[in-house]
């Protein structure tokens, strides 16, 4: 019996793997009753894998039979390998011996379709509800939703996990179009709409009644796969800063397509992910997200596509230098943040510091900026004068210099930023 | 002027209390273990007393957030000798100048004991991650480590709101001594055995179930990756090779 569920296991995580969210955080569920499991505001990575991703929670997939025949999926209907499907006991078994060891934070439960798409969500439904109210578990569960399932499943679900996500897949409708003919934006949209009306409704009503439980919170996520159909940068990005806007989306995810099948409309097999390119795309997510950017500043139809071989933050830079020299004993918080070389940690030290007299450059590098890049764009209290007014073509020379090795030869993944 | 003192927190904020009884000027504070006499600079050993390190404690709680106080701490437990000195001579410095001085982060102390608060902090977030408990055949979830800072006491908490309904033992190998949590409350436990013992459970004495989810999490693993990606150099960036000793996963 033991064999067949590490078979199922090894099938199950494998098909889930492509899913590359894989965070826990954003939960701060308590344990109650003294039971197992609470959630850690910003999430554990207990391991990584090889290629470097962080394994925070047990991802498995309920079953990968499937009705659908999506081109870009190892589950597709058409693709001859071997199926499996988890009872619900053996998944919350599972998930409860991992958690009790602290190999994970939760668990990530998806599925593929079958029969309908409320037989599926009926059985996740089942597991999630097993885990809260019968093991008594508060440890993390994201739960990828089916499209197409009923509201009130989706409101049954949203009262027990921590997190739902539903794919877009592909960035753009024409290209979902031309690998799932049988789906549409639309079915993502519907439940996304729902499930953050559902949110604010429920925080409104815990305002009066505190006796009102949680919905979902740690929010919504999506994904999209990179590079499997011709979409711009611009196309993805301006994807994802819709989506950021119209659902209050916590992430979303970036996943370079890893060829799996010879399918002609695709990259062929063999072929490498994109992976620079997914860390290009999640360093502009990171600065729309947390450093004040514009999607739009940073991909217009000037520039449609990032650079390859400099980061988001220093094209900006390079292509405003009109903005610059930026003096850090002066400027304000959101343009110190603009500098390239100068994080967020370090931007909020130096406005605390300046406080106490003025930043000199050996103070700066202590404060953990990274001097070699950042000095082309500040003015400090010791900034020596300079003759030369250089070009953007010539700073770029001077920093790629710099960090060749560091910038050229490693296609970083997401957690690797700037 | 040299003073001495016991290596405890309280010794030290003893000896913040001391020096401002005698303003003796410039002071280097040493640890007992760490002192060697020098004929040329004075010393003075420095007496323990739990009242005025309370005095000194909530004097400093006064003038910064919780915050700060907890940076002081967790950089007390990196058990460096510098930084005993840099939280000697920083409580100095907040205590003679007015309040928001620990912003300044162009003085050193400031900066080095935020940098080594950090460090320890990133420990103990890593031995969070990295503990993998063996369940033994009496149902205690036991893990063995030996972390570079003294981190147990910051692990407390988290362990106790999270396994709140099992028996747990974190055992410091080096350090000697763990928190055993025994479902009503965390007490600190040291055993008198040959603490090599403890490095993995024997078979034994472990649960039967223990194996097979050993085995099964090590089926995980290997199933999640995707070797299209391999990044190794990114992988051990994340996980330290010192630390590959407690995985499970990498057994
Ligand atoms: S519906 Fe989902 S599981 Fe099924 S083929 Fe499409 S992407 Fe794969």
């Amino acid at each position: 019996m033991s064999d067949r569920l590490r078979d199922k296991l090894n099938i199950l995580a494998d098909a889930a793997k492509y899913d590359v969210s894989c965070s826990s955080s954003g939960s701060d569920r308590k344990n109650t009753n003294k039971g197992v499991g609470n959630g850690h505001q910003s999430g554990i990575c207990h391991t990584y894998t090889e290629d470097g991703r962080c394994v925070s929670l047990l991802k498995i997939l309920l079953t990968n039979h499937c009705i659908f025949d999506c081109a870009y999926c190892v589950s597709r209907r058409s693709n001859d390998i071997e199926r499996a499907a988890f009872t619900v006991d053996e998944v919350v078994e599972l998930t409860m011996n991992f958690y009790r060891r602290n190999y994970i934070e939760g668990l990530f439960l998806s599925s593929g379709i079958f029969k309908n798409a409320d037989f599926t969500m009926e059985r996740l439904v089942r597991v999630v509800k097993k885990l809260r109210l019968e093991e008594n578990y508060n440890g993390y569960i994201h739960l990828k939703t089916i499209p197409g399932a009923s509201d009130e499943l989706m409101t049954e679900a949203g009262l027990y996990v921590d997190r739902m996500s539903i794919n877009l897949e592909m960035p753009t409708e024409v290209g979902l179009k031309l690998l799932a003919p049988e789906k549409s934006h639309k079915d993502v949209v519907k439940p996304l709409n729902f499930v953050r009306n559902q949110i604010i409704q429920f925080n409104e009503e815990k305002k009066l009644i505190k006796s009102v439980p949680k919905f979902v919170p740690a929010g919504q996520s999506t994904q999209m796969v990179i590079g499997a159909t011709a979409e711009t940068d611009k196309e993805i990005m301006h994807t994802a800063a819709a989506f950021y806007q119209n659902f209050s989306l916590k992430r979303v995810y970036y996943s370079g397509y890893i060829p799996i099948s010879n399918d002609s409309r695709m990259p062929i097999l063999g072929t490498q992910p994109p992976l620079l390119r997914e860390n290009r795309l999640y360093q502009t997510d990171w600065l729309m997200r947390f450093y004040g950017f514009k999607v739009n500043e940073l991909l217009n139809d000037a520039n449609p596509h990032l650079d390859t071989d400099i980061d988001p933050k220093l094209s900006w830079a390079l292509r405003n230098l009109h903005h610059f020299p930026i003096d850090t004993n002066t400027a304000d918080y959101q343009m110190i943040l603009r500098i390239p070389g100068i994080g967020i940690g370090s931007a909020q030290k130096i406005v605390q510091a300046r406080k106490f007299g003025k930043l000199y450059i050996h103070q700066l590098k202590k404060i953990g900026i990274a001097y070699n890049r950042a000095k082309h764009f500040i003015t400090c209290a010791d900034t020596p004068y300079q003759l030369n007014d250089f070009q953007a073509h010539q700073i770029k020379g001077f920093i790629l210099a710099e960090s060749q090795s560091k910038y050229l030869k490693t296609a970083n993944n997401q957690l690797l930023l700037f | 002027m040299i003073y001495i003192f016991d290596g405890s927190l309280e010794g030290l904020f003893s000896a913040v209390f001391e020096w401002f009884e005698r303003k003796p000027g410039e002071v280097s504070l040493v640890t007992v273990k760490r002192y060697q006499p020098d004929v040329f600079t004075p010393a003075l050993q420095i007496i323990t007393q739990r009242e005025k390190a309370d005095r000194v404690w909530k004097g400093l709680a006064k003038k910064l957030d919780s915050t700060w106080m907890r940076r002081l701490y967790t950089a007390y437990l990196s058990e460096i000798d510098e930084v005993y000195h840099d939280i000697f001579r920083f409580a100095i410095y907040i205590f003679s100048h007015p309040a928001g001085a620990e912003k300044n982060y162009g003085n050193a102390q400031v900066l080095h004991i935020a940098q080594t608060s950090r460090k320890v902090e990133r420990e103990k977030h890593r031995m969070e991650a990295f503990i993998r408990f063996q369940k033994t055949a009496d149902e205690i979830f036991y893990c063995g480590i030996d972390p570079d800072y003294n981190v147990l006491p910051l692990l407390i908490n988290h362990f106790k709101n999270r396994y709140a309904d099992q028996m747990w033992l974190i055992y410091d190998l080096k350090r000697n001594y763990g928190i055993f949590y025994n479902l009503e409350s965390v007490e600190e436990v040291e055993m008198g055995i040959d603490v090599s013992m403890l490095k993995k459970q024997e078979k034994q004495l472990l649960d039967e179930r223990e194996s097979l989810y050993a085995e099964l999490w090590r089926n995980y693993f290997k199933s999640t990756n995707i070797v299209a990606r391999k990044n190794t150099k990114l992988h051990t960036q994340h996980v330290p090779k010192r630390y590959w000793k407690y995985l499970t996963e990498k057994l």
